[in-house]
């Protein structure tokens, strides 16, 4: 302190300048030009302004951040540009899935199906290849939340523990039905801790009633898996098992199986639908008969009355009704196949699904081609326990819930109940990953992982189980439910630790352990297969039906009161709406109808006329529906083949709180399924409709309904016709020469091209696709193809580079008529069509029209035979999409990345979104034009592979993503050189000097008369008709 | 007594001189703007303007501002560039074939007719390098340029090349053959000017014109060797567009019929512009004793054989599909004439094949205002035959699946009316400061009988 040192400033300081002492307290001791005390002078001004330009210039001149950032320390197992793959089981709602995941440098970007698993055979379905998208949602919650503010897990974990110990009465766990083993003992650890939590499960689409006649029939409560590979007769009963049913992806496998044909295999499975949707599976029917739903159970008992009259069983009041000869016929076709039909119903009505059980059991089918013992696990909720649920809740004698995953305001028919009573609960709890109809109104969001981030596992059916393991940490902070719900019990473990244990009790020890040293090696395997079957799966015990109560039953069965009916279904696309804010899955084209966006009521075109509704393009009239109380503004759609007096409407749309991608599509179908003997029955009858004159405008990918008969394009036939003679229905159009007629090929001014090494090519059995439409999703994955939204699709510039072309077939009178008249009942669709599903992508062909005419041979062909796209080279004169006779080519109208007009293309509009992108595959710029490359990056790849083990690349190495996803092996794809490829025995190619040939009987090319010799080949469409009507459609043509 | 022929009508009506013609044609240039021609040019820069702000949204938005989609790939945007080029074929016929085959009435209207055409294809040349995704690369690319990107080039089986070639050629000999035509009027402007700046500028213009009888002689050389390279350009730009077209698959594009069939609507458009252009400029600019009804007469006939040619053509389409017996062609046929765009292929039947053969009733075709309104009718049904053959073949092609409809957004009709305020803009600028006449050839064919001048 004593230190009086003083340092001087400068001389000034010193000396005492008076200049100094003015200024020796500012920052600048010169005098500066930039003080405010004075006027700003001319050169002031322009000095800031110099500034100013330059560093506004600076900022703006600077370069973007780019955001990958190299790996510091690279992990072992990741390799930049190296895919790796996990087994995985996909989880939405209750449906359950066994899939393998590719991740690119740790994200998770496609979702394939495990070849491996026996239950879904390798396929996937729309709902399986979009959810990886729902993965990078934005509209997920980042964390754990109370009373709508962020808070922290410990918070939670205090409060939630504290309520459930306070809790004074029943605490309820409400969830979808959960086929998670370990999943179930997490929360039997809950019930254990406290006494007073009770677990609701339900389903969107409820088969309570089936669960509970089979209780009564067989002594189980449980789905029966239905064998559709084994049967020989199928009649479904408005079970649409193709498109919406439970394990859909494996009833495909099965059923397209029993309808695959070869030399060695000659027979097929006759599917007969009586139905009043026309649904996915009615349009791949043999035999599609149209009945209202109310008459489903007098139908049902006079089949029963049929069969019983053969097999000496009970007769029962059936109503006299007229029987159509669908039903009769079918009926001797079922007796005819004792112990491989299936008679299927989902009418959630014990009674229906009793007296199924009896013509089932009748007919020896239980045990055989339905297996109850191995029954599915997906649909195992309850009806009468929700209403339990609702009612507790509505007399606020609940005392708390936690939603497990599901939104019963949304998507359950007392949802408007549940939301008004949840306002008497004051614990509630939900583990929803976005603000839902339901979570948004809990005290506590405790989001769960998306399951692409989670430990789980599965039993999908009985003794066949799946595993889960996380392809990436988490994204946000959210938490695994199961470690929620074992945090919450008091167990201090991991729910991943928890699993581990379980497996090892429960399934390691059930499991033959020779092959395996440890539990470790056990679980290494299980977890690298993602699939496990237990030995212990059972024996077929269960062969009969219990029919002892079948006349009460039977007596009990009575037609409903009538009026128009409503029938609710769930379509492929957007299915229950729990991925309704997945804008693949909101743009992809209706199966049947072709719709996207919205949801509608599929009405008959004539009852539609009668209404008074002016269709036009794509236009219609919004209707006002009104079921008791219930009144939805919808748009109608003409649908043919579908029952006059009944309307059709989905479910899953009319979300309000799902994101801005679902948000306002469509209208809530849920609040409109009533109660009736409790089951939820989803058809309602007695609905009035009042047709309104506002215009609304439906978006479809196809509004052309028949082939118009040329045989070009479609080429079918019937079972007894293909017996006979393998060709039959093909068309061989045949070009005029001065020489004669000859086959279209021998016609050419072109030389041909020749490939040295590979030919890729590509067989599509139209027998075998149900139109399910899964390779649209899987391609839009893949190829990071654009969502454009409903006012493009409008506009008819949809981008999907695989499409499902769906035909019915023409009326009838149109075979009567010649010219003008005739083409014009030839776009008409027939009353009750048949229908034909055709996936049509780039045919590549080797004289292709598309490549003439680029002006800057952006569009090329290919050494491999491949028609080549260089988006970079194109300038978009659109000329190749002009002369593309199958109009596959699609072009980039807007800039759809980044852009804010296009912000429902979640996978291309934020940073998050983005990681969906493949890699490997090019973000198109506005303004050139985009098609099917056959999946050139996997070809590639696979290449790649081969060639470092220095062998060919076999059909192992190399599948298109459409190929791979699809869940009825409707697609074969390979190499056209390698005789030993599987689609070159399965078209049986022969090469000579015009290129290759197929001699498959079945298999041709459409449009071959153009000469533009695809790579892709067709087999007709073979339907398993009697030889009767075949004669007639004969004479017709 | 007169010593006129009296074999011959007089092309140049009312005994005009040579000074005459010099008066007639120079003073609307040198004369103050009118007000209605400040009018009109007004119109067409707003026109210019509208469209204009729909050009930039385009190109700033991308080609998705227009209605076209995933099956009709073209609509108004190759309508529109088919249209005007076809409209551009009567400037070079006029003045090149006709001056081949010695037509001397061509010359009080190949000047006009000339510009017409150059403005036409100008507007024409929009269209392709607008309806590209990226017309930014597309303008530079669809040349065969030497590159930087290894042995890149463009693809010369197709079409749309041979298109560039075709129309920059026609483009460039027009412009010449035009500009040559141009430069003794320049020079007689340049002399006759007052100002300096008129001086000036119609002195660079006319290219140092002296007048000698050796100037002169080159002169006719280089029209005539001028007039040998365009002929075969008039059939070859509008028979090269059709191969757009023709060489395609699609059905109602892929037939042999389409050259001769698009040269011969492409005249007929031709002339019923410059029709409908002429009549207005000779009433306006009193110039009826240059262009006379032996003028618009003549042009009407050439409008009866084009259309008749072409009413062949729709017929033998038909004739062609049914006998084909190609299914896709013959439905395409029925589709034009009974789908969903019947009234456009009724339109263009009535307006093409049915308006002109009024003209076979001579008072029809002596007519001004029946002969006005009826080239206006014939470029509508041209227009139509362009949209019928683009748009009704693109949209119910092979696969039913993909038909679909057009509708024209209000993007597509900006685009079209830029073309016209362009056409208008510039065609009102050549007529106030160009010689609309080509006084020069004109001039060698008024028979000065001195009659006037010894009145």
């Amino acid at each position: 302190m004593s230190n009086k040192k003083k340092y001087w400033k400068g001389l000034e300081q010193l000396q005492g300048a008076s200049h100094f002492e003015k200024h020796a307290n500012k920052e600048f001791a010169e005098e500066l030009p930039l003080n405010g005390n004075e006027e700003p002078s001319r050169r002031d001004f322009l000095k800031m302004m110099g500034f100013g330009v330059a560093a506004v210039s600076i900022v703006a001149c600077e370069t973007p951040i780019r955001k990958a950032i190299p790996y510091v320390k690279k992990p072992d197992t990741i390799d930049p540009s190296i895919p790796n793959y996990y087994a995985s089981t996909y989880v939405s709602g209750s449906d359950v899935a066994s899939v393998v995941v590719k991740t690119r440098e740790g994200r998770p970007i496609k979702v394939e199906g495990n070849k491996l698993s026996p239950l879904t055979g390798g396929g996937t379905s729309s709902q399986i290849e979009s959810s990886v998208l729902s993965l990078y949602d934005k509209e997920r919650l980042t964390g754990a939340k109370m009373d709508g503010k962020e808070t922290s897990w410990e918070e939670v974990d205090a409060f939630v523990t504290k309520e459930l110990a306070a809790a004074t009465g029943i605490v309820y766990l409400v969830s979808n039905s959960i086929a998670s083993p370990s999943t179930l003992k997490a929360i039997g650890e809950l019930k254990a801790k406290y006494n007073k939590v009770e677990h609701v499960a339900y389903d969107q689409l409820s088969v309570s009633g089936m669960l509970d006649a089979n209780e009564a029939s067989f002594g189980k409560r449980a789905v029966a898996s239905s064998n559709f590979e084994n049967a020989k007769t199928i009649v479904s009963f408005g079970a649409d098992f193709l498109g919406s049913g439970p394990n859909k992806t494996l009833a495909n496998k099965q059923f397209a199986a029993s309808r695959k044909l070869s030399e060695t295999k000659k027979t097929m499975s006759r599917l007969y639908a009586f139905e009043s949707n026309l649904t996915l599976t009615g349009a791949n029917a043999d035999y599609r008969t149209a009945i209202k739903a109310s008459e489903e159970g007098s139908m049902l008992l006079n089949l029963y009355n049929i069969i019983a009259a053969k097999k000496g069983g009970i007769q029962v009041n059936a109503p006299e009704v007229e029987i159509p000869e669908n039903l009769k016929k079918a009926g001797s076709d079922l007796l005819a196949s004792e112990g491989s039909g299936i008679v299927l119903s989902y009418t959630n009505d014990k009674n229906i699904q009793y007296l199924v059980n009896a013509i089932n059991g009748m007919l020896g089918n239980i045990g055989s081609t339905i297996d109850v013992d191995n029954s599915i696990n997906m649909r195992s909720g309850s009806d009468a326990d929700m209403i339990a649920f609702v009612s507790a809740l509505t007399s606020k004698s609940a005392a708390g819930i936690i939603f497990y995953n599901c939104n019963p305001v949304y998507d359950h028919p007392l949802g408007a109940q549940i939301e008004q009573g949840l306002a008497n609960v004051s614990f509630t709890v939900a583990t929803n990953d976005r603000n839902d109809e339901t979570s948004s109104l809990v005290k506590i969001n405790a989001p769960d992982h998306h399951y692409l981030e989670s430990w789980n596992d599965f039993e999908v059916v009985d003794g066949h189980l799946s595993l889960s393991q996380p392809t990436i940490s988490n994204i946000f902070s959210t938490r695994q439910a199961q470690d929620s719900f074992l945090q919450w019990a008091g167990v201090e473990t991991t729910y991943y630790d928890y699993l581990q244990a379980n497996w090892e009790s429960s399934f390691f020890a059930a499991v033959d352990q020779s092959p395996y040293l440890n539990f470790q090696a056990f679980w290494d395997k299980s977890l690298h297969d993602g699939v496990l079957s237990l030995p212990s799966t059972k024996a077929l015990s269960i062969t009969s039906a219990d029919t002892s109560n079948i006349v009460s039953v039977a007596s009990s069965i009575k037609p409903s009161s009538g009026g128009l009916e409503v029938i609710l279904y769930s379509n492929s696309s957007v299915a229950e709406g729990i991925q309704a804010n997945n804008p693949w899955l909101q743009e992809m084209p209706d199966p049947i109808t072709k719709a996207c966006w919205d949801n509608y009521l599929t009405v008959a075109p004539s009852e539609l006329e009668e209404w008074g509704v002016v269709l036009g393009d794509m236009s219609t009239n919004l209707v006002k529906l009104t079921v008791v109380g219930q009144v939805l503004m919808l748009p109608a759609l003409p649908q043919p083949g579908q029952k006059v007096g009944t309307v059709g409407l989905a479910l899953g749309y009319g979300r309000t709180k799902a994101g801005k991608v679902a948000n306002g599509v469509g209208s809530n179908a849920y609040p409109l399924i009533k109660e009736k003997a409790g089951y939820f029955s989803y058809v309602i009858d007695g609905a009035t409709v009042e047709v309104t004159s506002e215009v609304y405008q439906v978006a479809q990918t196809q509004t052309s309904q028949t082939y118009m008969g040329r045989e070009t394009i479609i080429q079918e036939s019937t079972l007894t016709a293909y017996q006979e003679d393998p060709q039959a229905g093909r068309h061989f159009p045949k070009i005029a020469t001065s020489e004669g007629f000859k086959k279209p090929y021998a016609v050419s001014l072109w030389k041909g091209h020749q490939y040295a090494n590979h030919h890729w090519g590509l067989a599509i059995d139209l027998n075998s696709c149900t139109g399910c439409g899964t390779c649209t999703i899987a391609c839009q994955t893949e190829n990071n193809i654009p969502v454009v939204g409903k006012q493009e699709v409008l506009n008819r510039r949809e981008m999907h580079w695989i499409r499902i072309d769906r035909y019915y077939s023409h009326t009838e009178e149109a075979d009567n008529l010649t010219g003008i008249a005739q083409s014009r009942k030839l776009e008409e669709a027939a009353e009750n069509p048949e229908v034909v599903f055709q996936p049509m992508m780039c045919q590549q062909c080797n004289n292709a029209p598309c490549e003439t005419v680029c002006p800057v041979a952006a569009t090329t062909h290919s050494t491999e035979g491949l028609n080549q796209m260089t988006y970079n080279r194109c300038i978009g004169t659109r000329y190749c999409a002009n002369n593309c006779p199958y109009k596959v080519r699609r072009f980039n109208w807007f800039k759809y990345h980044d852009n804010d007009k296009f912000d429902t293309n979640l996978s291309m509009n934020n940073d998050l979104g983005k990681m969906v992108l493949n890699p490997d595959v090019t973000v198109r710029a506005r303004g050139v034009m985009e098609k099917c490359t056959f999946c050139v990056q996997r070809i590639q790849s696979g290449k790649l592979e081969a060639k470092r083990e220095s062998r060919r690349p076999n059909d192992n190495d190399i599948t298109t993503a459409c190929v791979s996803s699809c869940p009825s092996d409707a697609l074969v794809f390979g190499d056209l050189k390698d005789p030993e490829s599987k689609v070159s025995k399965f078209l049986k190619l022969q090469s000579n000097d015009k290129g290759v040939e197929a001699l498959e009987p079945r298999a041709y090319h459409v449009l071959e008369e153009l000469r533009v010799m695809p790579n892709v080949w067709y087999l007709t469409k073979i339907r398993n008709r009697d030889a009767k009507e075949e004669k007639q459609s004969a004479a017709h043509s | 007594m007169t010593s006129e022929s009296l074999i011959r009508e007089p092309l140049i009506t009312n005994g005009k001189t040579v000074h005459d013609v010099t008066v007639d044609v120079c003073s609307r240039v040198e004369e103050k703007p009118a007000p209605l021609w400040l009018m009109a040019v007004g119109i067409s820069l707003s026109l210019l303007a509208i469209g204009g702000y729909t050009v930039a949204i385009t190109l700033w938005e991308g080609i998705g501002m227009w209605g076209l989609n995933k099956t009709v790939g073209w609509a108004w945007d190759i309508t529109n560039f088919v249209w005007w080029v076809g409209i551009g074929h009567a400037g070079t016929l006029i003045s090149a074939v006709l001056l081949l085959f010695r037509q001397r009435w061509r010359m009080s209207i190949n000047r006009a007719a000339e510009a017409m055409t150059i403005f036409a294809v100008i507007c024409a040349l929009l269209f392709p390098i607008l309806h590209m995704g990226r017309p930014w690369l597309g303008a530079i690319w669809a040349l065969p340029l030497p590159n930087t990107y290894g042995s890149l080039w463009v693809n010369f089986n197709s079409p749309l090349l041979w298109d560039v070639f075709a129309i920059s050629t026609y483009f460039s000999v027009s412009l010449v053959f035009w500009y040559i035509g141009l430069i003794p009027d320049f020079a007689t402007i340049r002399d006759r000017a007052t100002n300096k700046i008129s001086k000036a500028v119609y002195g660079a213009l006319s290219f140092g014109w002296d007048g000698a009888a050796k100037t002169w002689s080159r002169y006719e050389t280089v029209a005539l060797v001028l007039a040998g390279l365009a002929t075969p350009l008039v059939l070859s730009v509008h028979t090269i567009v059709s191969f757009d077209f023709a060489t395609s698959v699609i059905p109602g594009w892929h037939t042999t019929i389409f050259p001769p069939y698009f040269v011969a609507g492409a005249i007929f458009s031709g002339f019923a512009m410059v029709l409908t252009l002429l009549i207005v400029t000779r009433k306006v600019f009193k110039l009826e004793d240059y262009i006379t009804i032996q003028h618009l007469e003549m042009m009407n006939i050439v409008i009866i054989i084009t259309g008749s040619i072409v009413g062949i053509a729709y017929i033998t389409e038909l004739f062609m599909a049914w006998y084909s017996g190609v299914e896709a062609e013959q439905y395409a046929f029925l589709n034009r004439a009974t789908g969903p765009y019947w009234w456009a292929y009724w339109s263009m039947m009535t307006c093409n094949v049915i308006s002109p053969q009024l003209f076979w009733f001579k008072k029809i075709r002596t007519n001004i205002a029946a002969t006005f309104i009826i080239s206006i009718i014939v470029n509508i049904g041209m227009w139509f035959e362009r949209f019928v053959i683009i748009v009704t073949s693109l949209h119910r092609d092979f696969l039913p699946s993909s038909w679909a409809m057009f509708y024209p957004t209000m993007y597509d009709v900006g685009l079209y009316l830029f073309t016209f305020g362009l056409f208008f803009t510039l065609f009102f600028l050549f007529a106030k400061f160009f010689p609309v006449i080509n006084m020069a050839e004109v001039k060698s064919i008024v028979k000065a009988t001195g009659e006037k001048i010894n009145k």
